[in-house]
């Protein structure tokens, strides 16, 4: 195989894992678990980036949807929660 | 609109949607050709130009400079803006007086001895990490914004670790609206600083460097980074710090209430 024809491989799987991931990100119904997979998603995304040769963007996915955004829903989920 | 009429209305909808949807399609460009002139122009000239190796750091903090001041203001005011939402007022107090919200109080089970051990062992590398990702933007792909975010998680590791005490004395409020303040206050003033001298607002006026890609090739470049960072490591560290208050205000409230 050709870099080329790995390199077609390797993106090819990494957006069909990326349209799965978005599809159980809006599937997802229980807060608390959808940030989790929202973040699982990031990184996703992060991977995606990197894999289409873009590493700066692979950072400030990394950072901002790996952990920032999660970070703060988290803690907003925890602020408006109703105690049971 | 009876059901049936709503369908007709939705098929046709549709069908034109795909039709236009896949006659733009057609007319793209092949994957991976980009056919427009800048990127070809600024590639060919960034590295003479401006001694800086990361040439997405180039673009952002001089090639398109003035979008940037904007975008970082976008996350001053947002900073700013949550912590007047979330003051709390003299005469404020959160009540709860619900039994769930007395239940709430038992004690809360200490942190365990594997996350304390693992979080603080992270904090160390993170803000290195964090550190020299905002200071290397001119020599690879990080850059303020990266960098500013992971020095904030090192915070947010200490609390982590259950070192409220520690993380509060960490994040003295005037402190962090200080840096903020730098940060954001010396993008802008790099580029009046421009102005003053009589040259376009946000001219790299710094001295380049002889090295392309060396640490303190790139001039305003690197400085501008740097401060990005320092601006975006202490607006997260102040937003997700006033989300922490209110949540652990909630908790000492309902602490209150059961005694």
């Amino acid at each position: 195989m050709t870099p080329n024809a790995v390199m077609d491989i390797l993106q090819v799987t990494v957006l069909v894992l990326v349209a799965a991931g978005a599809t159980v990100v809006v599937r997802t119904r229980d807060r608390v678990r959808l940030v989790l997979v929202l973040s699982a998603y990031g990184m996703l995304l992060a991977i995606l980036f990197f894999v289409f040769q873009a590493p700066d963007v692979t950072l400030s996915e990394l950072t901002v949807g790996a952990i920032a955004l999660p970070l703060i829903l988290l803690l907003t989920i925890a602020k408006v929660r109703k105690p049971q | 609109m009876t059901p049936r009429q709503r369908l007709w209305f939705f098929v046709i909808a549709a069908a034109g949607l795909a039709a236009c949807y896949l006659w733009a399609f057609a007319g793209l460009p092949g994957f991976g050709n980009y056919p427009g002139p800048y990127g070809p122009a600024i590639l060919h000239e960034v590295i003479g130009r401006t001694n800086a190796t990361g040439v997405v750091s180039a673009v952002n903090f001089e090639y398109r400079g003035f979008d940037t001041v904007g975008e970082e203001f976008i996350l001053f005011t947002a900073a700013a803006g949550m912590s007047v939402v979330l003051r709390r007022l003299r005469d404020e107090r959160e009540e709860d007086s619900s039994p769930a919200a007395q239940a709430e109080s038992r004690e809360i089970p200490a942190t365990s001895a594997a996350v304390r051990v693992l979080t603080l062992l992270m904090v160390g590398p993170t803000a290195v990490i964090g550190w020299w990702l905002a200071t290397h933007a001119q020599t690879n792909p990080s850059g303020g914004f990266q960098g500013g975010v992971i020095l904030a998680t090192a915070f947010f590791l200490v609390y982590l670790s259950g070192e409220f005490i520690v993380f509060r004395r960490l994040r003295p409020d005037a402190v962090i609206d200080a840096s903020e303040a730098i940060g954001a206050g010396g993008f802008a003033a790099i580029g009046v600083t421009a102005v003053a001298m009589s040259l376009p607002y946000l001219y790299n006026y710094l001295p380049l460097g002889t090295i392309p890609g060396a640490i303190s090739s790139s001039g305003t470049i690197a400085l501008i980074s740097f401060l990005v960072g320092i601006e975006v490591a202490s607006a997260f560290v102040l937003i997700i710090g006033e989300l922490l208050d209110q949540t652990l205000l909630r908790q000492a409230a309902g602490r209150e209430g059961s005694s």
